[in-house]
Order: structure tokens, then sequence, then C-alpha cells
């Protein structure tokens, strides 16, 4: 009996990859399995070569696998591409109808399956997906009714006969399949899972979900990869709560239209990745300069310019801090794992209207997109927090004397009110301005102003800003990392504790203002310190160097080729820098 | 009730004396009182330039935001709040050179906000540049052989973009122009609103006379039927975009906020932010 297991679809774009996966996955669930998908995809709708990945465990796991166990391949493309990642006996399940070969050096078992062959004969081509899914299911020994069941909710709304169509078509490909092998394999016998449903979604749903129970009524968003699905989803379910989705026509007015949505009082969002925050630069220094809280997700792609649209980076961390002109205060949030995509929302939310400053929550590409078993998510810990936004009724002003909007006080902080509200009226504008914020001038008020503004966030630490796993005192790696990377490190320190080799786990979550005191003693234990980030230039590296200080000890393990991090290479590296 | 008194506030405008801009600020004033207003139920949303300046000139919740960009921030501000009586105000170089992408998409979207443009044919803080809206010929400090470029029509491009409100009126004409803005206001709808407001210090071509001698009254025709998209379009082109007057309504078609599935008719700020257990709950589980 096996506990994990990695199942790989691959084919043409458009060829039904995505939703053998969706169905597998779902059943996979109903069984109580853990599940962590990747998809590897280009920037086309049909045709290219496209697979998704599914790791399934009885234990949670957060990380791609480094080999391969199940292959469905649609065509050889799908082989050659794929066959290397198999693991010594290893399977591949093909379609007969290309007379499937597997590379020369490569141990594994082929299962040719008349897949088309079978699907016309059902009626249609188009249910070849769900006579090879049904072949690697059986492979598994896995309950057939638990997949049917799945295969009736992706094809219900079709109608009965639809179903029974794909039913049939299941049923054919596990025939099929287990008349060649015998029944089904020994080696992929899963344990039993718990049988307990997980919740099952990508990043960019748990963070609109999370954006929602914050109080976020509107959303205001470019279509882009890998952000697109926070808008898909939004305009599903802000119209329930008498909201909406506003598609612009660019992500300046995405991100200037947020400001004054939230100007006027609702919880605004827009969510975009590289090419749109470069584009939003400006704006972001109007909410800064306004203390107008504004919320905006940077789904990380491969940049500069359009880059790898469709591939993990982790290089936006120097433009997120750096990218606007002037100075201004500015939260910078770094989720690392699909639950907290979901709270560090309602934080940001509350982060940016307390403080009155813009929050830019910063995911990756596979951790957007990258579908994953979700731990239950904790209605109790929401809260919504709205400062000194001031609700009741106002006293009446003196004549000519506006509300003082950014009056100076201790925490920086300036009472709020929102248009509409009598005796509230102020001015709002980015240019430098004076308490009532009418345009000034002088040098004594910017100095103010400055200060004012710039020393809102001293005090500032999220929720877990440093998470760490350092269960050791004198460890011989502390390995520090972001986003979605931390579930890859987890486990290749899991392998390296069998070797008996001490490392502590560090995942930086606030990236700006960089929570340093949180951060020091980690390092201060450390002999060295890995660095491991999805860019070229170390840039968490650098920010920790500046911020902290350790340069003897720091050093950047990075990866830059599009893909995520393997446990193996970090594993390997771990063991090299030791 | 408000008068137009109420909507001053005591900070002196940096506008040069005898800009055209000084009328308009009066007219919006004027509008506002004369269609029932209190000044905390309206909102001045601008973008950068001389008449970027206006929000802080009316007493009124005001946001002088970058240049460019005061649709979107206007339209953001009447999605939250559709309560609101909500004005985006700029020049011609704001909205149809910088901001143009976002002139056309905020009439196709038709929010009931009204757009006043300032135009007076060149940029004026910046010291004189050509703009969008400069003639042909034009000399200015950035094209001093002349402006090679066409000069652009917002009125056609309004029309082409599905406009359900376009006028135009001059700043000297003050009657008028009060008028356009209080019909702007009330129409349920994105209204756009060009006003001639001559810039006295950088365009010696385009003066208040020059104005005066070139400009084409709809009131000339009474036979004129705004609703009339063909006509209006004619109109524009016969008379060289010179025209003035309520040139285009249409009365039919509801707004972004009406049309859109399960907007809330009450103001969304107003809403209640937390989630109920039940409702939660219910999200959650579809994830399952």
């Amino acid at each position: 009996m096996i506990s994990q297991l990695s199942w790989k679809i691959g084919g043409q774009q458009g060829e039904g990859v995505e939703s053998t996966d969706r169905i597998f996955s779902t059943a996979l669930n109903r069984l109580g399995y853990y599940l962590y998908g990747y998809r590897h995809f280009s920037s086309r709708i049909k045709g290219g070569h496209t697979n998704n990945k599914i790791r399934i465990s009885t234990k949670p796991i957060r990380a791609i696998s480094d080999d391969l166990d199940i292959l469905v391949a649609f065509d050889q493309e799908s082989i050659d591409l794929n066959a290397g990642e198999l693991r010594a006996g290893g399977v591949v399940v093909a379609d007969a109808k290309f007379s499937p070969t597997i590379p020369e050096g490569i141990e594994a078992r082929l299962f040719a399956v008349p897949i088309t062959a079978i699907a016309e004969e059902l009626g249609t081509s188009l249910m070849k997906n769900m006579v090879a899914s049904g072949a690697s299911w059986a492979l598994l020994g896995l309950p057939l009714e638990v997949f049917n069941k799945a295969v009736e909710e992706e094809f219900g709304r079709k109608g009965p006969a639809v179903v029974e169509k794909n039913v049939q078509a299941v049923k054919r490909g596990a025939e099929f399949v287990l008349e060649q092998a015998g029944g089904p394999l020994e080696q992929f016998k899963l344990e039993s899972a718990d049988g307990k449903q997980k919740l099952f979604m990508i990043g960019n749903e748990a963070l609109g979900l999370g954006a929602i129970a914050a109080g976020c009524r509107l959303m205001s968003a470019y279509p882009i990869t890998p952000a697109s699905e926070i808008m898909e989803y939004l305009i599903k379910k802000l119209p329930k709560f008498g909201g909406t989705v506003v598609q612009t026509e660019d992500e300046i007015a995405a991100a200037t239209m947020a400001i004054g949505a939230n100007y006027a009082g609702v919880r605004t969002m827009t969510a975009s990745a590289g090419p749109g925050l470069s584009l939003m630069m400006e704006s972001i220094g109007l909410s800064g300069m306004t203390e107008t809280p504004l919320v905006i997700v940077d789904t990380q792609r491969g940049g500069p310019s359009t880059g790898l649209p469709t591939k993990q980076e982790q290089s936006d961390i120097n433009a997120l801090i750096y990218g606007t002109h002037g100075e201004i205060p500015k939260v910078v949030l770094a989720p690392s794992t699909i639950e907290e995509c979901f709270y560090d929302m309602v934080e940001a939310f509350n982060v940016a209207e307390v403080y009155q400053v813009p929050v830019i929550v910063a995911t990756d590409l596979q951790l957007s997109l990258g579908k994953q078993s979700c731990e239950p998510l904790d209605y109790g810990r929401i809260r919504i927090e709205r400062g000194k936004l001031q609700t009741g009724e106002l006293p009446e002003r003196e004549p000519n004397k506006l509300f003082p909007r950014y009056e100076f006080s201790e925490d920086g902080i300036s009472p709020r009110v929102l248009p509409g509200a009598m005796n509230g009226i102020h001015h709002v504008t980015g240019v430098e301005h004076d308490q009532e914020g009418k345009p000034s001038e002088s040098a004594d008020n910017r100095r103010k102003m400055m200060e004012k503004r710039m020393g809102k966030l001293d005090s500032l630490r999220i929720t877990d800003a440093v998470k760490a796993d350092a269960p050791h005192e004198a460890p011989d790696l502390v390995v520090v990392a972001m986003g979605s990377t931390g579930g890859t490190v987890d486990e290749a320190r899991l392998r390296l504790a069998q070797e008996g080799m001490a490392i502590n786990h560090v995942t930086v979550r606030q990236l700006h203002p960089f929570p340093s005191d949180l951060l020091e003693p980690h390092l201060r234990k450390a002999k060295k310190v890995v660095v491991l980030e999805n860019n070229a230039t170390g840039q968490l590296a650098n920010l920790i160097k500046m911020n902290v200080g350790c340069h003897d000890k720091i050093e950047s393990l990075l990866k830059y080729d599009g893909t995520p991090f393997l446990p193996s290479e970090i594993e390997k590296a771990c063991r090299e820098m030791r | 009730m408000a008068t137009f008194k109420e909507f001053r506030n005591n900070v002196k405008p940096n506008w040069c004396p005898g800009c055209g801009d000084f009328s308009v600020q009066a007219s919006i004033q004027r509008a506002a009182a004369n269609i029932g207003l209190e000044p905390h139920q309206l909102a001045v949303i601008s973008g950068i330039g001389c008449s970027g300046r206006i929000s802080g000139y009316i007493n009124a919740y005001g946001l002088h935001g970058i240049h460019g960009r005061a649709l979107p921030i206007a339209q953001g501000v009447k999605l939250a709040n559709r309560e609101l009586t909500v004005i985006a105000s700029g020049g011609d170089g704001d909205g149809f050179a910088i901001g143009m992408g976002h002139t056309v998409h905020a009439i196709r979207r038709n929010l009931d906000i009204t757009y006043i443009v300032m135009d007076n044919q060149i940029y004026g803080l910046t010291k004189g540049q050509t703009s969008p809206r400069s003639a042909e010929g034009f000399k200015t400090k950035s094209t001093p052989e002349g402006s090679i470029e066409s000069t652009l029509s917002p009125l056609e491009i309004a029309l082409s973009a599905g406009a359900t409100f376009v006028a135009q009126s001059f700043s000297s004409d003050l009657k008028q122009l009060t008028s356009l803005i209080e019909a702007g206001m009330q129409h349920k709808g994105f209204s756009l609103i060009n006003v001639f407001s001559p810039c006295v210090t950088f365009n010696k071509v385009n003066t208040y006379d020059w104005f005066k001698e070139h400009i084409v009254n709809l009131e000339q025709f009474p036979e004129y039927d705004p609703s009339n998209r063909i006509a209006a379009m004619n109109k524009i082109m016969e008379t060289g975009g010179m025209l003035t007057g309520l040139i285009y309504q249409d009365k039919n078609r509801k707004s972004y906020e009406d049309m859109a599935v399960g907007f809330g008719q009450e103001a969304l700020a107003k809403q209640d932010l937390s989630l109920s257990r039940e409702q939660f709950d219910k999200l959650v589980a579809e994830f399952k």
C-alpha cells in the first residue's frame, strides 16, 4: 500500500485535459484524499501541448512531486515530453489510435487503449477523455461509483442521456484496461483516505472568497493571466450581495475606479499580474497620497514585459515595493498557502481601511492556479475593522471650515468620512495638501504631512508576518522562502531530516514594511541561510540583506525557468550548501 | 434649500483673470442649487490641468486625482454610492488625450454621471503645448511649425461610442451652460458636456471673440430634434463641431447601475459588510 501517487494527463490544449482533470480530482476529493494540482499550459486556446498533474496523498501535501506514476496521453507528444518524469514501474495509458511507443531508455508499462475508437462507438470522440480517465481510475482500484458520481455532477445539467453515455465511456475504458492488466495494479494501491471531503479550490478562488468574507462588494478589473479567475468568481457571487464586477478598459481604470469606490465607502479590489501592476503604479501613488484604502492582488507570473504569461515566477517583489514614484506608505503581503489566500484578503481589507493605505497581496502563478485541498475555513476568524471611519452624525462646521480629513494625530491616521455625509465636506487631492485637504506648498506642512503618512505603518505587523517552523536551536540551515514555494521546502526538509540534517523553515509573509525584527532572531541562530525564490536576481534575499543584514550567511537558490521548485532540487541544493 | 452661494468656498482659484473656467465653476454651482442639491450630496471628481483644480473650488465633496483618470474615479464613486450626484471634470488634454480611452468607455458604460470638459484647445498648465483639440496648423511651443495632426471631434466620437447625452456650450453663455449642466445631471445615464472655455494666456487664436463669431447655437433651428442620432451627427459635421446646445439625448436607455444584474438600488456604501454564518457556509460548500 502506498500513501501518495502522481497522475498526469497530457494532450493538445482544448482536447479535454482540463475537464478530465476536474472529474478525476473531484472523485478523489470525494474519497477524502489530499490533492495538489499543477497546470502546464500555454498562452493559446486550442492546440499546443498541455498537461495537468495531480498529486494524491493520504496526508496534507503542498508540493508537486519529482516524479510520476501514471501518465494518460492523448498523443505521442504527451508521452515524449512527459515520460521522462515516470519513475521505474510507472504506467502510460495512451490512445491506441496513434500506436503509442515509450521512448527508449524509459522503463514504463504501456496500456494502449482504443480511447478514440470506444468514444466514437458510443457516439462522439468528445468522450475520449472519459474513456481515458475511466481506464486510469480502474488501474488504481478505486470504487467506480464514486467516479460516476463525479461524472454525473459534471454533465448533470446536460441531461440524463449525456450522463449515461459518459458513464458508459468510463466503464468501457475501465473494462478494457482491467482485462489487459489482469485487475488493478498492486503497486498503485492507495491506502484509504479519511473519507472526509476536503475543500478543493485554486488560490484565486480562495482570494475571491476571502474578499467576499472581508466585505468587498465591488471589483474593477481587466482580464489577465493568471488573475482572471478572481473576477470570474466574483462576478458570479457579488450580485448576490448587491455588488458587481466591472470589466474596465485597462488596468489604470481598474485601479482608479477601485480608488473612487473605496473613497466613497465600498470595499473594492482589483487584481492583475505584472503588466497590469506596472500600469497601476501611478494609481497606487494616488491611494497612498490621498490616504484612500485600496486592495490589489498581484498574481505574479513570468516577466518582464509579456514574459512568460502562463509560467511561475516571483519577480515582482521589487516593483511592488518600489514601483511608485515618490514615497508613500504601502503594504505588500505574500500568502504562502491556499488558506492564507483566504485569511490574508480579510486582513488586507482591514489594514487598507485601518491604516488608509494601498495594500498589495502578492501570490504567484502556482499558488493562484494550482488546484489543491484546503483545510476548513474558520468563520470565527473573520473580523471587519474599519479604523477611524466616522459613520455617526458629525457636528456642524464653522463657516469655511472643512472636515479635518488629514488632521495630524499621534498615530498619523486621521478621521475619515464618506462623501454624502452632512458636515463632512473636505477636499481630496494627490497634490500635497493641508489638514482639510486643500493644496499646500508650505515647507512646514510638507514635512509634517510626509512624517504623518510615512509613520503610519511603523507598528504594522500582519498575522504571522514571518511564519516559522523552527524546531532546531542550532540548525544546519535556515531556509527562507515565500509564496507557493513553502510546501516544497517542507517536503525536502522532511527527507533531509531522515539524513539527520537540521533545517528550520521560515516564510516571509509581509514583504513591506519588512518585518526585520521578526526575521532577525531566526537568522541569528543559523550557520547558513538559504533564500529560495523564483527569480533571477534574488529579490527576497536582497530585501533581507538590506533590512536584516547577515550578508555573509545568505546564499540564494534561484529558479527562473518558469517552473516551480521540485522537492528534489531543494533537497540537493541544501545538501550541497550545508 | 441650498442656494448657489452655499456651493462656494473660500479657496481662491489659481486660474488667470479672464479664464473661461470661472464661468464653468459658477454654472456648476448654480445648476446644483437649481436642481435642489445640498452640497454634501454632490461629488466633483476632477483630473489634472488648470481646469482640474475645479473640484477644490466648489463646496461639495471633491477629489482631484491623477491626469486623465477623473472618469474611472468618478465611476467608482457612483458605483459605491448611487445616491450621490457625481460630476467628473477636466480639460481637453485630460479627457481627449491621456484619458481618451476612459472617455470612450465611460460613454459606453453609461453610468449616471455628468462629464464636463473645459475645452480650451491648448495645454495651459504646462504653459502652451498643442492639444488634440488644437486646429491643424496651430502653432504652439510643441508645434512651432504648426500642428500637423488632425483635430479630434469629441462630439462625433461620443455619438459613435453610444452616448446617451451629448451637449456643447460656451463659457460666456452662462444661461445655456447652466441649463445644460442641470439637464445633464438630471439625465439618467452618462452625460457629456463639452464647454468652450477660452485660455486667455496661451491661446491667442480661439479667443472669446473668435468663439462668438464661429459658434452656431442650436436655438437657430427650432425644428432640430435632439433624439435623432443621425441628424445629430449631420449637424455636428455641418457646423464643423461648433454647435452649442443639447445635441443628442436618448431618454430610453437604462443606466449601467440599472442594468447590472443584482446591483443594489440602495447605496452599496450603506450596506452591512458582514456575511452571516449561513451565507458563508453556503459559499464554502461550493468548493466541496
